[in-house]
């Protein structure tokens, strides 16, 4: 059982698919898109929905830079049910070390154009009142933005269909690759390009991909509206989020509109299991309490797990795979996935169509592990 | 506030209501070391919350677990850390809770099916409207609808007619045909025909209308009169109160954190009442919708079997298969006609957390793709409700349990990870 | 312990005298105060009861999301409707 020949078929329908679906369809090209369960799953399902400028990179800041500004044009056009809230983010120092970090970082920003704001230890209480007292400062990024990724990705996707793009859902793919995409229940779908979306799966469909499952642990409250006003990340984050092989925890809360706040974070290896692991749970919830003690009384509605697709040397891998002509990857994002879906796409299909990309795309080529191998 | 060590019983009871107090009772009088959990202000559960009327079969078994030597523990169970302990929360802090065996009986809660005007203030269950009354609710004079389907219509009825209330009509949904079979069978349970002759005569003069059901609930800020389709004909009627309820449906979130397996909606249980999973018990509603009888001869089978006690728990059998025929015929009689999937109109709410309206959810491909895309069953009722609704109205089937599996603290989320110096509020016995 | 059979409590802002043994959520209905208003601004009361469905939620003591069902009313307790 065969279908019509497409430019493209892409798999999977998270954020990044749906970003790939919605570019590659707005240039005019003929659109499958394919997943195993429904739009806006997986990470997308899980995640956050955190906007934000990273600097721990040239190539990391340039992917999130242009997406965040990508992010900031669509604003207009998203539905309400999106909920695009630019609060900004506070990089929270704890100690005169950290704040030392927050110079950096403001430098760093400052010198490409992103506009911050070095807080001391009474404006960040003026800001977020209910930051325990004692910490030191921070950093706010004011155009970082929040916003609830599954309606997000919808949007996109339904975008995709009405520029043409057909959507497959309850489909699991057995093989991508080779010109065409072949269903677990022999259906298949051609396409000059296949693209791998696939995020935590990836690896399952292309092997020899180097992602690796990365479990992440979420709280959401009761409505508490105004307790927090802005995404707040502990600058201990990046230390956890840079880590390769400890299970961490890192403080991280996001406001909803409704006045529910979500608490993170959480990275673990090793951990494929869906299940809840309370321990880790405990602890993460212990350190959020550490900076916002007024969050122990708060009603926890739900908890929740997610798997990020982490790659060792920690950016996406967007661009052709060596050694299949037809096949592209999008994938690896880690937990920059809604960031950086839009910028994501572009690059991706300005490789495709030989349009010049807005930033220098060798940072993600997928080729680039096997370069590095070649030089060692 | 003591700071206290994990507290360890011999038999751990989840559930208060007849069916727990019953176990406990059994398992305490034996010597064993029992502790028996609840959220109510008072033990009984929902059926007999608390009630002191003296003489009367739950005070008798209050009573008896006062004396028994049970500890009573207010609070819920919200969480497993590991094998044999259990997490329950209550007002001060948290408890953690181990135990040789456990006991759930955590019971049953009402199904509610939306319909234009259902979220007015003053429409309630109809065992949440005679548990409003049971804590003080003043209804001498009050005109109450009562409406829905199950044995609960009648009975509560009657109670509501007992304390004041004029009662005009009842709606059950079932079809006369349905609920003359059920009376034959009740021929077979005398005690259970006596009950319901004995509820009959007690609302007197309220109509009992079958083939009925509400269609909308009208008013401003609280409800003024309820529409009611009988037989196809519709009639307005006024009233202060609508007591609204479509049966009940057994509380599996805890059997179902704990592993046990689940058969047609109940916790699978053997003879002695064991679940799948190794030292856990189940007994009353959640192994299967029977009333308080069952859930008595079952809270004693367990608490019986719990001790050791196998004989006399095996003599009790005879009695649990007899009301368990019942059971099975409260469940044919009172299943749901499928006239009440077109109640709800497009911008009727469900989702009662997070307003979510009947439109925004018909299209959606089931229960989680309609959660992420609408926010439906992600509110603090963790789809207890709309849950129920969404299962009736478009088949979707429930996603799995997680813990916390009530909204607890968040301070009491992040405990008891060895050296954690949470405190640990002091167990108080007997009356809460 | 002794109990007061009458209990003296403000329900937003204004006081009222209830038997002991009342809930919180009666207390509300008995004053004629709404529990809540929902995420749209509709306005909610009990309908469960027994403390599961959340629509009796209500602000004791400067606490809010207090399931008032399940609560009883204490002497000098001070009751607002929640958001």
């Amino acid at each position: 059982m065969n279908d019509d020949a497409y430019d493209v078929v892409v798999v999977g329908a998270g954020i990044v698919g749906a970003a790939c679906a919605d570019e590659f369809t707005r240039r005019g090209m003929y659109v499958a898109v394919v997943d195993r369960d429904m739009v806006g799953g997986g990470a997308t399902a899980a995640g956050m929905g955190h906007i934000v400028t990273m600097d721990d990179s040239e190539a990391q800041f340039a992917l999130t830079r242009y997406s965040q500004q990508l992010w900031q044009k669509l604003r207009p056009e998203l539905p309400i049910d999106v909920e695009y809230d630019q609060c900004g983010t506070i990089w929270v120092a704890a100690d005169e070390e950290e704040m030392i970090e927050v110079r950096r970082k403001q430098d760093y920003y400052g010198q490409r154009n992103v506009p911050t704001e070095r807080l001391d230890a009474q404006t960040l209480t003026r800001l977020e009142p209910n930051l325990r007292p004692g910490l030191a400062g921070g950093l706010l990024v004011m155009e970082d933005a929040v916003l609830y990724p599954p309606c997000a990705a919808r949007f996109l996707m339904e975008r995709a269909q009405k520029q043409g793009a057909t959507l497959h859902l309850g489909r699991s793919v057995a093989q991508a690759g080779q010109g065409r995409v072949t269903m677990t229940d022999g259906f298949e779908i051609s396409a000059n390009i296949v693209v791998n979306a696939a995020g935590a799966h990836a690896a399952k469909l292309t092997p020899g991909v180097e992602i690796k499952k990365r479990k992440g642990h979420l709280v959401i409250t009761d409505r508490y509206t105004g307790f927090l006003r802005h995404q707040l990340v502990e600058l201990g984050y990046l230390k956890s989020a840079h880590s390769i092989s400890n299970d961490s925890v890192a403080f991280n809360v996001q406001p909803r509109r409704t006045g529910q706040i979500l608490i993170g974070s959480s990275r673990q290896y090793r951990a494929d299991q869906t299940e809840v692991d309370n321990g880790i749970l405990a602890r993460m919830l212990q350190r959020a309490q550490e900076y916002m003690p007024g969050l122990a009384q708060m009603l926890a509605v739900r908890t929740w797990t997610g798997f990020r697709a982490a790659t060792p040397d920690k950016l996406p891998l967007i661009g052709p795979w060596p050694g299949d002509s037809s096949l592209f990857l999008a994938t690896g994002h880690e937990g920059l996935g809604i960031t950086t879906s839009l910028a994501t796409a572009r690059i991706l299909v300005d490789q495709i169509t030989g349009a010049k990309p807005e930033i220098p795309i060798q940072p993600y080529l997928p080729s680039r592990a096997a370069m590095e191998h070649a030089h060692v | 506030m003591n700071r206290q060590p994990r507290q360890q019983f011999d038999v751990l009871v989840v559930g208060g209501g007849p069916a727990g107090m019953a176990a406990a009772v059994r398992a305490a009088e034996s010597g064993h070391r029992v502790g028996i959990i609840d959220d109510n202000p008072a033990v009984g559960g929902q059926i007999w919350r608390g009630e002191s009327e003296a003489g009367s079969e739950a005070s008798k078994w209050i009573e008896r677990l006062q004396s028994s030597g049970a500890i009573v523990l207010r609070s819920r169970v919200f969480q497993q850390p590991g094998q044999r302990i259990l997490l329950a929360e209550g007002d001060d802090g948290i408890w953690e809770l181990s135990f040789e065996k456990l006991i759930l009986a955590t019971g049953a809660r009402e199904r509610f099916l939306p319909f234009p005007g259902w979220t007015l203030p003053n429409v309630m269950g109809v065992g949440g409207l005679q548990a409003m009354v049971k804590s003080g609710l003043p209804i001498r004079g009050k005109r109450i609808v009562v409406a829905g389907t199950g044995p609960l219509l009648l009975a509560v009825a009657a109670y509501l007619r007992q304390h004041g209330a004029a009662i005009p009509i009842i709606c059950e949904q079932a079809s006369w045909r349905k609920l003359a079979r059920f009376s034959a069978a009740l021929l077979a349970q005398p005690g259970k025909l006596l009950q319901g002759l004995q509820l009959k005569r007690e609302v007197g003069e309220t109509r009992f209308s079958a083939n009925s059901w509400p269609v909308a609930a009208n008013g401003r800020t609280t409800v003024e009169s309820v529409t009611i389709s009988r037989s196809g004909k519709p009639e307005t009627i006024p009233c202060d109160y609508l007591a609204c309820g479509f049966h009940l449906v057994p509380n599996i979130e805890l059997p179902l954190l704990l592993g046990c397996q689940i058969q047609n909606g109940y916790v699978r249980v053997d003879d002695f009442q064991r679940t799948s999973v190794a030292e856990v018990f189940c007994a009353g509603e959640p192994t299967g919708i029977g009333g308080v009888e069952l859930s008595l001869v079952e809270g004693e089978i367990v608490g019986l079997s719990a001790a050791g006690r196998i004989a006399e728990a095996s003599k009790l059998f005879g009695r649990r298969e007899k009301l368990r025929r019942f059971a099975r015929s409260l469940d044919r009689t009172f299943r749901l006609r499928s006239e009440l999937r077109s109640l709800p109109q497009p911008e009727t709410i469900v989702c009662r957390c997070e307003d979510v309206y009947y439109s925004r959810l018909r299209d959606q491909s089931g229960w989680r793709a309609a959660k992420l895309q609408t926010r439906c069953g992600m509110g603090p009722c963790q789809g207890r409700i709309c849950g129920l609704a969404t299962e009736f109205l478009f088949d979707w089937k429930p996603d799995s349990v997680r813990p916390p599996i009530f909204p607890v603290r968040v301070k009491s989320l992040s405990g008891l990870t060895g050296d954690s110096n949470l405190e640990l509020c002091e167990i108080t016995g007997g009356r809460s | 312990m002794h109990m007061c059979s009458q209990i003296t409590m403000t329900v937003n802002g204004a006081p009222i005298v209830v038997p002991s043994g009342t809930t919180v959520a009666v207390a509300m209905a008995i004053a004629g105060q709404i529990c809540r208003t929902s995420v749209s601004g509709e306005p909610r009361g009990p309908l469960c009861g027994m403390g599961i469905c959340f629509e009796c939620r209500v602000v004791i003591d400067g606490k809010p999301h207090r399931p008032g069902c399940q609560i009883l009313c204490k002497q000098g307790m001070d009751v607002k409707t929640d958001e």
